[in-house]
Parts: structure tokens; sequence; C-alpha cells
């Protein structure tokens, strides 16, 4: 394979020199120096901005819930576009504990734990809301995967290399979305076979798995499966967050957005119009 | 040396295949687990981990303790634990072997577990937790072996096995420091978010790891003809009590703040561990037994009638180690993933198969310790009769 | 030597058990694979020797090129563009797994993974 043996053993010595050498390469870390994908100095403030993002790109996602609620059935359309592009077994809506999920629709109250549910507007009663991976700026998961498995591309997209994933699932422990899925079991006999995408593979037992904010389907010039899925109807935004000139920006400058969980300084790239 | 290992009275023997019965058993159950996956245990999209990680957090502690009994002898010249030091090492030899062994048991791809050295990442604390573990594991038995092998040739240790006597020192507390930085790291765990965590997995270490040498010790007078002798026991009954008051202590701390805060994703774990969350308790009569079974150990330690009689001191023991093995081995992971991050609460219930891989790891790490502690004592039998 | 009659049988048995299965065989490696090329492509994205002994790595770099740099960018050769993809690139033209991949992976029993998730586009998995 690619890494030969020779290779192979010098990395291995140099990770146990690297162990030596612990006490000095972690402060290293903890003063930023060292990988590109360590974050535990980008500090920043508690209340997570913005401003601090990046040059470059930064892909991003606005969910318009009023939308949403004007169009019922049409957030199902999306997990159905989402999970059937994607190959995302299904294991029966009793099953919970085998669940993979990519997106999914979740109450207001579960979507946004830290916001004051107390005499809330009524229609937070009763509208559901899209919940995915929100390809934070600033990924606990990416800190916590020992083996760079899950990692984020220049455009910021947190993606995942099953081929590497050891299946430690801390990444799951990590993540304070839980956003992410194991593959508890083979996930093949629960894909529906007359209707799986044949150009997308599956996932094996053993991996974690997440949305991926359809990489492959951008670089092939289209939207994300979901983005696609509500049509016309504006209900999802997707684009460049720090191209000014972007129509998600436009529609960040005109509306009121939220963010989950910003107090945690992840920095998501998705936002919410309630 | 481990030839010593091969002779033994027909109770070793009967021990040895109890043990080996139970590895078969585990092993079995792990075939069961590596055909079908992870699936095969209680664990779930909302409870990733389970039994096999709250088992390794745990036994990085008993790990650790060897320190206990290492360090007053090496750095304070206390020769009363020169005896047992020995006992200490490898206990901790055979603890960081089951440490391995329960990740390796949670992997859902074992067989790319070396992708963590081909592919190495120092923003992940696993990483590092996998570097301090194997080299604490090297320490201990090179150190172990080192020093019994002098031991029995009736010569004083080589001078150059100090240093590394020395770095296994504060290596035992950086192991479950940074095993509780796998934990207190993660934004959005509250139950996790403490920095109170590393000292406290340090103290329920210094005394859960003392508690079971104490055991162990007891254990051995009884089948051979060592005594560890009565001071080194109490020196250490004196580790214990301390350990675990420092450990009901931050325990306690944990509960003022959550609790005077009113912050209610500090309470939720609490609650759902002690008291029970929206009706929902699965874990509250495990945390009662164990914080009875604390108490009473901890009375049974401080009154000198119950801590000097050895049948006494061993129920104390008993209890403590039951009472911290249910606190760290059980509440502290599973307790950590509830409520889940869409605050959802959902019970975990370890497999049948999950707890015979669990009790197969456990007889792996006591069949290693059995056959150490055979030839570490046997050395020392040899010499008590010349 | 010491216990020499202990050892040397059982170094016999030793060699015995290793050769076994060259034995068993009646010292036959079998009928070579041949695996089945498509019908009217010459071209393949390197020299068939090459892909013969090293298809893996081409499999791995392209992989660490699509998905952690995010360059998709066709292999280009004489004109003609390759995705470079197992599913979307391959199997386009080895359309059928059993006759070209398994062949040889059969023979040699070599158990590559990437089934577990890849499949033949034409197929079911």
């Amino acid at each position: 394979m690619d890494i030969k043996r020779r290779q192979f053993l010098k990395i291995a010595g140099l990770s146990t020199i690297a162990g030596i050498g612990a006490p000095a390469a972690f402060n290293l870390l903890l003063k930023g120096e060292t990988s590109p994908v360590s974050y535990a100095s980008s500090g920043g403030s508690a209340e997570a901005s913005h401003d601090d993002a990046p040059a470059g790109v930064r892909l991003g996602m606005v969910i318009d819930q009023k939308v949403f609620d004007a169009n019922i059935g049409l957030a199902q359309k999306c997990v159905t576009a989402c999970h059937t592009v994607h190959n995302v077994p299904d294991f029966g809506k009793d099953n919970k504990k085998d669940a993979i999920k990519w997106i999914f629709e979740v109450p207001f109250e579960k979507a946004f734990t830290n916001k004051s549910h107390y005499h809330r507007n009524a229609h937070l009663h009763d509208s559901d809301f899209l919940v995915l991976c929100n390809h934070c700026d600033n990924p606990p998961c990416v800190r916590a995967c020992p083996t760079k498995a899950t990692f984020k591309r220049k455009d910021g997209i947190v993606a995942m290399d099953y081929h590497r994933c050891i299946g430690c699932r801390f990444c799951m422990a990590a993540c304070p979305y839980g956003m992410r899925s194991f593959n508890w079991r083979d996930p093949r006999p629960f894909i529906d076979q007359t209707k799986h995408n044949k150009e997308f593979p599956t996932r094996m037992r053993g991996v974690v798995e997440k949305c991926n904010f359809c990489v492959d389907r951008l670089a092939r010039g289209l939207q994300p499966a979901c983005v696609e899925a509500t049509g016309n109807t504006g209900a999802m935004v997707f684009g460049d967050l720090n191209d000014s000139h972007s129509k998600i920006r436009k529609v960040l400058d005109e509306n009121f957005t939220i963010q989950r969980k910003p107090a945690l300084g992840t920095q998501p790239s998705l936002f919410y119009i309630i | 040396m481990l030839e010593k290992a091969l002779t033994g009275s027909n109770r070793y023997w009967g021990w040895i295949a109890v043990l080996l019965a139970f590895m078969a058993a585990g092993a079995l159950s792990y075939v069961q687990q590596y055909n079908y996956g992870l699936g095969l245990t209680g664990m779930s999209r909302d409870v990733s981990w389970g039994v096999y990680i709250a088992q390794f957090t745990f036994l990085v502690g008993v790990a650790a303790s060897g320190v206990m009994v290492v360090l007053p002898y090496y750095l304070h010249n206390y020769k009363t634990f020169g005896k047992i030091t020995i006992l200490g090492e490898f206990l901790a030899v055979a603890a960081v072997s089951m440490c391995l062994m329960f990740i390796l048991a949670d992997l859902g791809q074992p067989m790319r577990a070396l992708n963590v050295l081909l592919h190495p990442t120092p923003n992940s604390i696993l990483f590092w937790d996998m570097i301090v573990l194997n080299v604490y594991l090297f320490l201990n038995i090179f150190v172990g072996w080192v020093v019994l092998t002098a031991e029995k040739k009736e010569v004083a240790p080589p001078k150059w096995i100090k240093p590394f006597i020395y770095i296994s020192i504060p290596w035992a507390v950086s192991i479950h420091t940074v095993t509780a930085f796998l934990y207190a790291g993660l934004p959005g765990r509250h139950f996790w978010l403490t920095a109170i965590l590393a000292p406290r997995f340090l103290a329920s270490a210094f005394a859960g790891g003392p508690a079971l040498l104490i055991l162990l010790c007891l254990i051995i007078k009884r089948v051979t003809k060592f005594d560890a002798g009565q001071e080194a026991i109490q020196k250490l009954v004196t580790i214990v009590t301390y350990a675990a008051l420092i450990n009901v202590f931050f325990v306690l701390l944990e509960f003022f703040t959550a609790y005077y805060s009113n912050i209610p994703g500090h309470m939720h774990t609490l609650d759902y561990l002690f008291f029970g969350l929206h009706g929902k308790g699965q874990l509250v009569p495990w945390m009662r037994v164990s914080t009875i079974f604390g108490i009473i150990a901890i009375v049974m330690f401080l009154v000198p009638a119950t801590r000097k009689r050895e049948d006494t001191l061993a129920i104390a023991c008993v209890l403590l180690f039951i009472s911290l093995w249910i606190d760290k081995g059980i509440g502290l992971v599973i307790g950590g993933f509830v409520p889940s991050p869409l605050e959802e609460i959902t019970a975990y219930h370890p497999s049948f198969q999950e707890i015979m891989i669990t009790l197969g790891v456990w007889a792996t790490g006591f069949f290693i310790l059995t056959i150490l502690y055979k030839v570490a004592l046997s050395v020392k039998e040899e010499k008590m009769i010349s | 030597m010491y216990d020499g009659k202990l050892i040397i049988p059982g170094l016999l048995i030793f060699l015995v058990l290793m050769i076994s299965p060259i034995l068993f065989n009646g010292l036959d490696a079998g009928p070579v694979p041949k695996p089945e090329k498509p019908v009217g492509v010459t071209k393949c994205v390197k020299s068939a020797q090459y892909m013969r002994t090293s298809h893996m790595k081409v499999l791995d770099d392209w992989r660490d090129e699509t998905l952690r740099d995010g360059d998709r960018t066709p292999v280009e050769i004489d004109g003609v563009k390759y995705e470079k993809s197992l599913m979307n690139g391959c199997l386009k033209c080895h359309t059928d797994k059993k006759k070209f991949c398994d062949e040889c992976h059969v023979y040699t029993s070599v158990k590559p993974y990437c089934w577990d998730c890849h499949y033949v586009p034409k197929e079911t998995f």
C-alpha cells in the first residue's frame, strides 16, 4: 500500500519520541503552534462571533423555518432526499438504538436547548426544525478524532474519511449537537435496494457517519440534496458565508437568525430564521 | 523467572482454570461481536459509550494507584512498603492491560487500531492517552521485572533503573489526568465539563486502587507464606481513608456548584444519577448503593476497631471498591450521555455478550495478575526459606 | 544436542505443516487467473503492468486527493477523462467486478474491504 514498512516504522518511532516529549509538545499545542487543526487557542468570545472567520470560502446554510411552517411536508422531503442520495439505512421508526440520521426533524426545545421556552411563541410549539451537522468553524469532533478520519476542509466542510475511521466514537461524545451516527451493524440490508443512489457508496459497520454537505454534489456543480429538495421555496439557502455578494449573505443581512448552542464557541455554519 | 508460574498447588491451577473459562467465554462473545458489529452491545446512538469505556476509565485509576506504594518507598524511603512495591507495580501492569483490551473491545474497526500511530494526531486526547498508557505499561513491567530479578539474585537493583522509577511516579498521575481530559474537554457534556474531574479521578483512584491492594495482600497472606505485614497494610488504610475522604469532598463540590448555581445543564445528570430526571432514573439504585457503601466503608476505616481487624477491614475494602466502581465504572461514563445533546433521556442496558466480554477482560487481567504475583511471591518465598 | 529426540521430530512436524498447503494441492498452483478486460478499451490511467502491481496505491492516492484535498479534477490520458473514483471511474470500464477484480483477489486470497461500502453501479449490493 502507500505506506511502506520503513515509513511506518519511522512514524511509529517518531510518535514514541513524541510520547517522551509529550509535555513540551502539549504546551506547543495549547499555544496553538502545531497543526492547523488545533483550535485549542483560537479563543474568541464565549458568545461566538463570526468576525474572525478565516479568509477563503466558508460554506454555510440558512434554514428559514417560516417557509417550512408554511409548506407542510417539505422538511420530510429534504430528509428523504438526503437519505436516499447518501444511501442512509432506515432501521425503522421504532429502532432508536441503531438509528443513523444525517438530517432530521426535532421540536424547538430539542434543537435549541439553551433558548428560553417560557411563554414561547405559539408556532414554536408545533413546528419541527431540521437539524444536521453544523459544519462548525471550530469543530470539537475534529479536535477529538485520533486519526484525522474526521477533518475540516478548506471550504469549511467537516468531512469524514470512512476508510480511516477506527470507530472509537470519541467524535460522537465530542459533538455537542448529537449529529453523528455510528454504524452499529451492517447497514446494507436496511438500504432500499430499489431506490439507492448507484453513484454513492454505502458505509460499513463500525464507522461513524454524518452529513457531508453533499461535497460530491458540490463538485459536480449541484446544490446539496436537501436544498435542491426545497425547490424555489427559499426554505434553505446554501452558499459562501465569506462572499459578501452571495445570496446567503443577503439573507443573513436582512433577517434575524439564531444558531444552535452558540455559547460553546464551536461557530456553527448553520443559521435559522425563526 | 516465568517458569515459577508453571508450578503450583491444585488451588492455584483451579483458579487458573476458572479464569481461563471466563476468558474463553469472553473470547467467544467477542467473536460474535466482531462478526455482527457493536450493535450486539446495549450501546446506542445516544449512549455511544458503555460498559467497556467505563471499565477502561475505572481501571486507569487502578493502574495509576500503583504509585501510592512506589512513591513512599522510593521518594520517602518508607521501607515498610519495600515488600509490596512489586505488588503495586504488577497490579498496574494487569490494570493497564485490561484498559487496552477494553479500548480494543470498544472499537468499531479494531483492525484499524494502529491508524492512531499511522496518522498521529496531537490535537486528540485519545492519541496522548494511547501514548501515556503504553509507556506506563512498559515502565511498570520493566521496573518490576528488573527489581524482582535483582531480588532473586539477592543483589541491590541496578542504579540505572532509578530514573525509570522516578519517571513512573509522575507518569502514574499523567495517565489518569489524560484519561480525565478525554471527558473534561468536551463542550456540551456538562457533567464531564468540570475542571475538578482530573483531581476527582485521582482521588477515587488512590482510594479504590490501594483498597484492592489491601484485599490482595490479605488474600495472599492466606494462600501463600508471604505477609505484607500489619504496618504496611495499616499505612495503606491511611492512604485509602484520606483519598476516599478527598473524593467525597470533590463529589460534594460538584453538587454544590450544580445545585447552588441552579443551572439546569449542570443539574441534569446529577438529577438523573441520584434522584431521577423527568421520572427516569435507571441508575438511581446503583448510585444510592454506591453512596451508602462509600459512607459505611469510610466509617469502618475511621473506627480503629473495624480497621485493625482483618475481617472487618476486608469488608470495608470490598464496600469501598464496589462504591467507587459504581461511581466511575457505571455512573460517570454512562451518566455523561444523559441527557443527550438534544436533551433526550435514553436508557442503557448492557447486553449478555457485552457482559461476557467485560468479564472475559477482567478474567484476563486477573490471569496476568495471578501469573505476575505467582512469580513475584515465589521469589519472595524462596528468599524466606533460605 | 540436548533433547534431540524431541526437537528434530518437532521441527519435521512443523515443516510438514508449513508446506502442507502446497502438498495438498499436488504441487500445482492452480489455473492462473485471467481477469476479463473491458471490450473496446485499450488504455487505462497507467500501464497494465503498473496497474497490476499498484492499482491499490492509485486508489489510495485518488481517495486522499478527492476526499481530503477536494481535488476532483479528472485524470486525462490521451484526451480521455477518467473520474478519480472507484465506482464512477474504474468500474465504468471494468463493469464486471466478478470477472475482473475478484478473479485475482480470490486467487491470491486478498480480501480488500472496498466492497464493504463500494459496489458495482450496474449490480446491486
